[in-house]
């Protein structure tokens, strides 16, 4: 228990450090934001009809932006491999990583979230919906994103490579959590896709971090 | 049970595999490209004209053996990236990384015969649909799989982060599958039918059939084929291989 | 007790070294020697069990490693080239983050204790990457008085250190012989053993 909450600690402090790491993700998200309603145009009807897809979207992308740098850092500079040679299992080792990247880069995406819905002429009940979805949201994609991250590790070209490959299993949790802000907006009732999210979300943070640690594994041999 | 074992796991080694390749994939080669001209031959020539979508429909029986392959294929580099974990064995590395090339092509193929039989059909020619949609994500698995093994350095590694991703592929293809249709019926998006209704003239199923078949035995032969390649190239400091070479 | 039974490793193409065999007792020290690229680190990594082996077995009290019985990790200490360390943290903050991590938490005035022994006094409140080299080598080697494992496994322990900070290191490494412990280490440095040091050359 203790090393799982030294690892978080260890990487809280260092983002509070290193604070640009953080800052990246959420104002990247901020621009994406405010960039498509410039492209498309100002009609409160139709951003309010794109909102929860570019906001979802937006919020994706800038986390997707902070996953590279997961594992990075640590397999440079040795303490990755320390932590696969410590006696609590790696797994919870990975899930402790993956708990502070949500907590630095997928909770503040979040928390923006309503500020940024302003934008979009969305009403209360909406926002709220859109705050809950990003909230279970980005921790699902920091889990799936973290398997990619250890996969890349150290390999040619990763960043991109990431991407290409976490993107299809982003796919389920952009249309369920896209999907849930749309239902309330036009009146149909979030449940489903919230129950599903949390479903898929419960899987990936008890399957993601054991695939994880294989991956890592695999990188440090 | 331990005869059986060991029979199963001599073929495991590539100094053995290697002759037993060699021998096959022409065997499958003839197959495929027999089916394949009998197929042709029942789709173009013998098959009636469908009454109501014409003359182009008759790309379907490559556009749905295509699909199948695709994810056929998909489901056989997980299998052996299972078995590779498993029994840790190189060739199962070697099976799935020469697998995944032949996979990808089909995910194409489907890609654009469908936007093909879409056009005259939808007036469109790609249309959002579940199936459409998930062979798309099909293809992105794909080159995301043949863009890690590319581009680690190391063979060993590079079967073991591949064989992982494609485990992990394979449990998220069904996931996407599901989500993708559940956002297709939400937005009321296009649901198009391949077999509309049951007026699918017989024959029409019996090329598609022989296709599958086909394209089944052309998947074999190139796997083979290729896993030849690949097992040249990696044990090419072996005494067997300089002798082969030589 | 650590047995490594005809063991060799393949690096991508190149079969590194075979059929290396040794056993480590209680109180013994091994020191591998060779040449740049010959596989003492790879070697190293084999017995921390990051890495596979191409053939052979690692047993740790007839164990073999990996098998769930065996308890080799964590009664292993390894300090491998990487140092561990995190630039932004203190010496103090990393060796608290390390030990916890590594199954052992302890106290900071215990991490500055062992500081000081290693010559760092004044220093341990800086961000790590304000020390010179040999410094940092210090912090990452002040783990070496803050755990209790049996076997230590060091990857070039004495890279950057001073004739000094040397002694020390080898005073440590003879102390914990004297408890028993057990040393496998790599150096290009000529390394003082005693009576209980062994070296085995790995060769090309």
């Amino acid at each position: 228990m203790n090393a799982i909450a030294a690892v978080v600690q260890r990487d809280l402090r260092l983002a509070l450090r290193r604070k640009s790491e953080v800052l990246t993700a959420v104002f990247f998200f901020v621009v994406v934001a405010s960039l498509f309603p410039l492209a498309i145009g100002p009609e409160p009807d139709m951003l309010r009809k794109i909102a929860p897809g570019i906001l979802w979207v937006g919020a994706l992308l800038a986390s997707l932006l902070s996953l590279g740098r997961l594992f990075a850092a640590d397999y440079q500079d040795g303490t990755l491999e320390q932590m696969a040679l410590s006696p609590t299992p790696l797994p919870l080792l990975v899930a402790a990583k993956v708990l502070a990247h949500w907590l630095l880069s997928g909770l503040p995406l979040a928390l923006l979230s309503p500020v940024l819905a302003l934008q979009f002429d969305l009403d209360g009940g909406t926002m709220w919906v859109l705050f809950a979805s990003l909230l279970l949201g980005t921790a699902l994609l920091s889990f799936l994103g973290a398997v990619g991250a250890a996969l890349t590790l150290g390999v040619r070209g990763g960043e991109v490579l990431l991407s290409l490959l976490i993107l299809p299993l982003y796919i389920p949790a952009l249309v369920f959590g896209s999907g849930a802000v749309e239902a309330q907006m036009v009146g149909l009732g979030y449940g489903a896709q919230m129950s599903i999210l949390s479903a898929m979300l419960l899987v990936a943070a008890f399957f993601g971090p054991w695939a994880c640690a294989l991956a890592l594994r695999i990188a440090l041999e | 049970m331990e005869n059986f074992k060991i029979r199963w796991f001599q073929w495991a080694a590539p100094q053995s595999f290697y002759p037993l390749a060699g021998r096959l994939w022409p065997f499958f080669g003839v197959i495929a490209a027999v089916l394949a001209l009998a197929a042709l031959y029942l789709g173009f020539f013998v098959a009636p004209t469908d009454f109501q979508q014409g003359e182009g429909y008759r790309i379907i029986f490559v556009h749905v053996p295509a699909s199948w392959m695709s994810m056929v294929i998909y489901l056989a580099m997980a299998f052996w990236a299972f078995l590779g974990f498993t029994f840790n064995t190189r060739l199962s590395g070697m099976m799935t990384q020469a697998l995944a090339p032949t996979g990808a092509m089909f995910t194409f193929l489907s890609l654009w015969t469908g936007a093909l039989w879409g056009k005259p059909m939808w007036g469109a020619w790609w249309v959002w649909d579940a199936r459409l949609t998930s062979e798309l994500i099909l293809f992105f698995l794909y080159m995301g799989y043949i863009a890690l093994t590319s581009a680690i350095d190391d063979p060993r590694r590079a079967d073991r982060a591949g064989g992982l991703l494609a485990l992990v592929g394979a449990v998220n293809v069904p996931i996407i599958y599901f989500s993708v249709k559940w956002w297709n019926t939400l937005h009321q998006g296009a649901s198009v039918s391949v077999t509309k209704g049951s007026s699918m003239a017989q024959t029409m199923l019996w090329a598609m059939l022989l296709m599958a078949l086909a394209f089944w035995a052309y998947s074999i032969a190139m796997a083979l084929y290729r896993v030849r390649t690949i097992i040249l190239v990696r044990e090419r400091h072996t005494q067997w291989v300089q002798e082969v070479a030589a | 007790m650590l047995s490594v039974a005809d063991l060799s490793c393949i690096r991508g193409d190149r079969t590194l070294f075979r059929g290396v065999s040794f056993a480590l007792e209680a109180g013994q020290c091994l020191h591998l020697e060779g040449g740049n690229g010959v596989g003492k680190t790879s070697l190293l990594r084999i017995v921390a069990g990051l890495s596979p082996a191409a053939q052979g077995a690692v047993c740790w009290h007839g164990e073999l490693l990996g098998s769930p019985h065996c308890q080799l990790p964590a009664q292993m200490l390894y300090l491998g080239h990487l140092l561990a360390l995190k630039d932004e943290l203190s010496a103090v903050e990393n060796l608290c983050a390390g030990s916890a991590i590594a199954g052992n938490t302890i106290e900071p005035a215990q991490a500055l204790d062992a500081l000081k022994q290693l010559g760092l006094a004044g220093r341990t409140a800086l961000p790590v990457r304000v020390l010179s080299q040999g410094q940092k080598r210090r912090v990452a080697l002040a783990r070496l008085l803050l755990q209790q494992n049996p076997l230590w496994v060091l990857d070039e322990p004495f890279v950057a250190l001073d004739a000094a900070a040397h002694a020390l290191i080898v005073r440590v490494l003879h102390g914990h012989l004297a408890q028993g412990g057990m040393v496998l280490l790599t150096s290009h440095q000529p390394v003082d053993l005693g009576a209980q040091g062994r070296s085995l050359r790995l060769d090309a």
